[in-house]
């Protein structure tokens, strides 16, 4: 199974390529086929991972080569697939919440007349994420990249009729062009000083490469992943993302897509294992973007930017675990996994809400929804409870990890980093309890004529799935260690380090002020009445609903300067540049009108060009050769 | 003086006498088949057969090869090995296509030939042609005795030979091009042409022959190669029968300034016709000059490449500037297909061991893609004054739109347009940067700067059709006055060109592995 792994690429690729093509006449079926398109790459991902447990942990690396572009010249560009654990981990991920989504999605796009399309883009978006995980250079996995990203685009814009979401799919878009510019300086300096993209190539030679060359790459790979990731400074994007359907919140702008700059980051550890200073820039900009995130989120008041600034702060967990090295590199990859369930599952939830309640997505018009909508109250609640850390459910494993690991090391290092990494802690429970409070509890603050009532059985079967996955995932894996030594082989072994504080103390301290989070939470906005208009305000409720100002600060610092540079380059453009080419392109025209004057159709005209061709070379070589 | 008869191994020729056998029945099915319906599905049968079972012979025979070289058939006259090979089953390939694209009928049944070259379409005359029987189906055999002269073109090594190959695979395009239904006038002027400046160019040819055997006293290429070193000072006649030689094939090429009949010809000819023999008619007049190049003229390398040099800039600026300002998109296809000859000659700089693959290469992805490209057009029509199905709608501007009304022939149009262009993750991009890495290894670089240059400005008028098609809204009542074609025969032609432009843009190891091991010309004289 495992060289049969290019079909779990090769299939979502063309069922997409195929509903794409196959018109009006696949409406009624189409999204069908998306769907098995989608289960088709997951069994075809589980049988490669059941035939990789079977072998020793050791060799467990499989190279996959496709095709060799041009063989035998210089330009020797192959294509190859990797599957290791690393790889195998988040095609499993990748496949089983996304052919969840494809199935929720055909429930919750029942009713759009572009539900073919959808699935189309969702197939891309699987294949070109297949492709991202699955490369064995740095070259093919840009492929990846950009594809995912050319599908996030193309899902935030889905309903693109609306010029708000228009405008929003088109900041992800330029957004992301800024981290793509990182990815692809990171492979110029790569190629440069390793002489190839290939993986393994690059990384055999990365312990030899000197420190401050491995640091410049390390910088632009994080600039990459900070524009994937919604990482600070490059997280402005995600929250407007939202824009798309919700399904598609769930699988590319939380358990998936939005995680692949962790990836990126773990799969170059051999990379940044060589350049301390990158790894910490990576640790601070987790730490900064954990609590960035956080502190949006406890202002928002659309459930689906709720949720996102609460991604983009779980993401900034796994960067600052990835940032800390060989002990951090497995928990993030196990917190992105159990997040990926329980935030899928959220995302879903918040789907199953909106469609419940005509897609209002203010929560301050929430409220009370346990008693009408058991079943996605009971999911949601277990999504939560996991993303609080509370154990025994997924997330306790999987974050816990990442605050003990941070707190290790010297100096002010752990201090720092471990602190955010709690206090976040805390800060995300008050605001997901706020949310969960505002949404399922409380009284109803319901707009009049809504009859909210539970979604149907093809939507909350898969909420259902992920629920179960929230509570136990974690611990199935954590038992044992089972995963960390899983992925061993690729993220490397490291030495048992105390913390500086010890682990007891720092579970204690957690769940602490998780408690508190979760109280102050709901004593205002369980227990007491929640005002329908939005409260005024602190100055940081205002600065936090404003995702702290970072539009206004991208726009004075970037667009305008870059508008005036822009237009003077036009301008430049316009008079100088295109002025030569015009002047030069009817140069070219008029040469062509000449050459229209040989042409005068006469035979004998031809036949005298040839003749007089044929005389002046025979002279030229005759007379010159002698 | 005591003639010997010549000893012949005729079985790798099999291929060859299957075409040319079957074109001497299918003529004889032209007299015997009254019908015109009928005769037209027997010959297409019997034509696409014959093509198909060799192909399969000569794909035995590459099997059968197994790393040697290949057979002499002839000693100093014919040569069968792996090169020829390669190129014989590609000239197979064009000819299966070409006779799709000959028996394609517009959506009112008539096909692209004329069945009486003096009435004009529609015309009652025409009628009464049509009821009469007559019915152009000759184009079949005709196809097949042009495809087995080109056949035997890429394996003769004897210059008399040659010409006698040449003018087997000439005579029946001469006349398939004056078989045009619609705009017939322009057709029979065009074919013409072709026959004068055709024999004026055999003239040339057969001149240069006789030069080089006054020079050398050897008509075969091997020995002539071999008696080139023994003459000490390269004497006038032997260069100036040389270039002549050269310039024959040359013309056949379409390089420019022998290029003056390209235009008119693929403008005037039926556009099947102009699909098949732009596409063939290139392989296999490359494939003699690499022959003729290679065994018999490599001593005068150096010599010789003043004027490679010199034909291929004049190709490429000529058609890329003429190319630039034509209205007629086959017209634009012509001048394309001089540039296209220019890029060709880049190849032969320095006649470098590289240039064996990358020729064909070459030839092999710019004849699908001109295939297709021509096959798309027939697809595009004017409406007749009665509504019929008219003219092929070839005026640029008719084109507007067409993504819109038929994404499937835009779509496929772009692709081929692209090729054309060499734009990457197209068969054009692998087969240009192959051609320019052979000329690169033979140190020709200034020219593959020239060539670097012509395809960019090229890329101007291929990608303006482009925008064209996807752009531009068509004009008010586009809908009433342009007809598109939904013909099968023609679909599938387009269909496979265009998947085989993909295929061989991205995985085209397996072919260039193939040409890899064709690359090795059997040298034979004792």
């Amino acid at each position: 199974m495992q060289s049969l792994i290019w079909l779990a690429i090769a299939i979502p690729l063309a069922s997409a390529a195929f509903l794409l093509l196959a018109g009006k006449r696949a409406d009624a079926w189409g999204h069908w086929v998306g769907v098995v398109a989608s289960s088709a790459a997951f069994l075809v991902g589980a049988g490669a991972l059941l035939e990789m447990l079977g072998q020793d942990a050791a060799n467990r690396a499989t190279t996959v080569t496709l095709w060799e572009f041009i063989p035998g010249s210089d330009l020797s560009v192959s294509a190859g697939l990797l599957l290791d654990p690393l790889s195998i981990t988040f095609v499993m991920l990748i496949t089983f919440v996304g052919t969840l989504i494809h199935l929720y999605s055909v429930a919750y796009m029942e009713h759009d007349v572009a539900r073919r399309r959808f699935f189309a883009y969702l197939n891309l978006f699987i294949a070109a994420m297949l492709l991202l995980v699955l490369a064995d250079s740095y070259l093919l996995l840009f492929f990846g990249w950009e594809g995912v990203g050319l599908a996030s685009y193309l899902l935030i814009g889905f309903w693109n009729f609306k010029d708000e979401y228009a405008t929003a799919a088109n900041k992800a878009f330029v957004v992301n062009r800024i981290g793509d510019i990182g990815l692809i300086i990171a492979m110029g300096m790569i190629f440069a000083a390793f002489g190839s993209l290939d993986f393994a190539t690059v990384f055999a030679q990365a312990p030899e490469a000197s420190t401050a060359t491995l640091t410049g790459i390390g910088l632009a790979l994080l600039l990459a992943a900070c524009g994937k990731s919604a990482q600070f400074p490059l997280q402005s994007w995600l929250g407007d993302a939202m824009a798309g359907p919700t399904p598609v919140s769930a699988l590319i702008h939380a358990a998936t897509m939005v995680t692949a700059g962790v990836y990126l980051i773990v799969r170059s550890a051999p990379i940044y294992n060589g350049a301390p200073d990158a790894q910490l820039v990576v640790a601070v900009v987790g730490a900064i973007t954990l609590l960035l995130g956080a502190f949006i989120g406890m202002a928002k008041d659309d459930i689906k930017k709720a949720l996102a600034a609460s991604t983009m702060s779980q993401i900034g967990y796994m960067m600052l675990a990835a940032g800390l090295g060989p002990i951090g590199y497995a928990f993030a990859i196990f917190h992105l996994v159990t997040h990926g369930f329980f935030k899928a599952g959220m995302f879903l939830g918040a789907g199953s809400v909106m469609h419940a309640m005509n897609d209002t997505v203010n929560m301050r018009r929430f409220g009370a929804l346990r008693g009408v909508m058991v079943i996605t109250w009971v999911t949601f609640g277990l999504g939560w409870l996991a993303i609080l850390g509370v154990p025994p459910f997924s997330g306790y494993w999987s974050k816990d990890k990442i605050i003990e690991a941070a707190f290790v090391g010297e100096g002010w290092q752990p201090w720092v980093l471990g602190g955010a990494a709690l206090v976040g802690a805390g800060m995300t429970a008050f605001y997901m309890s706020r949310l969960f409070f505002m949404t399922f509890h409380g009284k109803a603050r319901w707009e009049d004529d809504m009859h909210p009532h539970e979604s149907s059985a093809l939507m909350t079967v898969p909420m259902m799935i992920l629920a179960v996955g929230s509570a136990f995932l974690g611990l199935f894996l954590a038992t044992g260690d089972k995963f960390t030594h899983f992925l061993e082989p690729v993220t490397g072994h490291a030495e048992h380090h105390d913390p500086v504080i010890s682990i007891p103390v720092i579970i204690g301290l957690t769940l602490a002020l998780v408690a508190v989070g979760t109280v102050l939470a709901w004593m205002r906005y369980g227990r007491a009445d929640v005002p329908v208009e939005a409260p005024a305000g602190s100055l940081g409720t205002i600065t936090a609903r404003n995702d702290f100002f970072q539009d206004s600060v991208n726009r004075a610092v970037f667009q305008r300067p870059g508008q005036h540079l822009t237009r003077t380059l036009v301008y430049a453009d316009a008079t100088i540049v295109d002025g030569a080419v015009n002047k030069q392109a009817r140069g070219w025209a008029r040469l062509g009108e000449a050459s229209r004057k040989l042409q005068t159709g006469q035979a004998r005209s031809y036949a005298a060009t040839m003749l007089v061709g044929v005389i002046v070379i025979a002279l030229i070589i005759v007379v010159g050769g002698l | 003086m005591n003639f010997v008869t010549p000893e012949i191994a005729w079985a790798p020729l099999t291929p060859i006498l299957i075409v040319l056998g079957t074109a001497a029945v299918a003529i004889l099915i032209e007299a015997f088949i009254k019908s015109p319906a009928t005769r037209r599905t027997v010959q297409l049968t019997v034509t696409i057969g014959a093509l198909l079972v060799a192909l399969g012979f000569v794909i035995v025979q590459w099997v059968g090869l197994d790393g040697s070289a290949g057979d002499v058939v002839m000693t100093g006259k014919i040569t069968v090995d792996a090169q020829s090979l390669a190129w014989q089953a590609m000239l197979l390939v064009f000819g299966i296509l070409g006779a799709l694209l000959f028996a394609a009928r517009t959506s009112d049944g008539e096909d692209a030939f004329t069945p009486l070259g003096s009435v004009p379409p529609g015309s009652t005359k025409e009628r009464l042609a049509r009821r009469a029987g007559l019915k152009v189906t000759e184009v079949f055999p005709l196809l097949l005795f042009a495809v087995g002269g080109m056949m035997l073109f890429t394996c003769i090594t004897d210059l008399i030979f040659l010409f006698v190959a040449l003018e087997l695979f000439s005579l029946p395009l001469y006349i398939m091009v004056a078989l045009a239904r619609r705009r017939r006038l322009l057709s029979q002027e065009a074919a013409l042409k072709y026959f004068l400046l055709g024999a004026f160019s055999s003239a040339i040819y057969l001149f240069g022959a006789a030069l080089v055997y006054g020079a050398t006293t050897q008509i075969d290429l091997e020995s002539i190669g071999i008696a080139i070193d023994f003459i000490p000072n390269r004497d006038g006649m032997l260069l100036a029968g040389a270039v002549m030689v050269v310039a024959g094939l040359m013309f056949k090429i379409g390089a420019a300034p022998f290029h003056s009949w390209v235009p008119d010809v693929y403008q005037g000819a039926p556009t099947p016709v102009t699909a098949f023999m732009g596409a063939a008619t290139k392989a296999a007049a490359t494939a003699a000059l690499v022959r003729v190049m290679y065994l018999a003229f490599y001593p005068l390398e150096w010599e010789l490449s003043w004027m490679f040099w010199a034909v291929a800039i004049t190709s490429m600026i000529i058609g890329t500037l003429a190319a630039l300002v034509q209205t007629d998109i086959k017209r634009m296809l012509a001048y394309s297909a001089v540039a296209h000859a220019g890029f060709i000659l880049v190849a032969f700089a320095g006649l470098t061991p590289e240039a064996l693959v990358a020729l064909p290469f070459y030839l092999l992805t710019y004849g699908l893609a001109t295939i297709g490209a021509f096959a798309i057009i027939t697809q595009v029509r004017e409406r007749a004054e009665d509504g019929g199905i008219g003219a092929e709608a070839v005026r640029l501007g008719q084109w507007a739109g067409l993504g819109k009304r038929s994404p499937f022939l835009a779509g496929a149009m772009a692709l081929f347009l692209l090729s054309f262009a060499g734009i990457p993750l197209t068969a054009g991009f692998i087969g240009k940067f192959e051609v320019f890495s052979a000329a690169i290894a033979g140190g020709a670089w200034p020219l593959v700067l020239v060539a670097v240059i012509a395809s960019m400005v090229a890329a101007f008028f291929y990608v303006r059709l482009i925008v064209l098609m996807f752009f531009t809204d068509a004009p008010e009542g586009a809908d009433e006055a342009i007809a598109v074609e939904t013909e099968t025969l023609t679909r599938v032609v387009i269909g496979i060109t265009a998947a085989a432009i993909v295929i061989l843009g991205i995985l085209p190891s397996g072919v260039l592995n193939i040409f890899e091991s064709a690359a090795h010309l059997l040298v034979s004289a004792g």
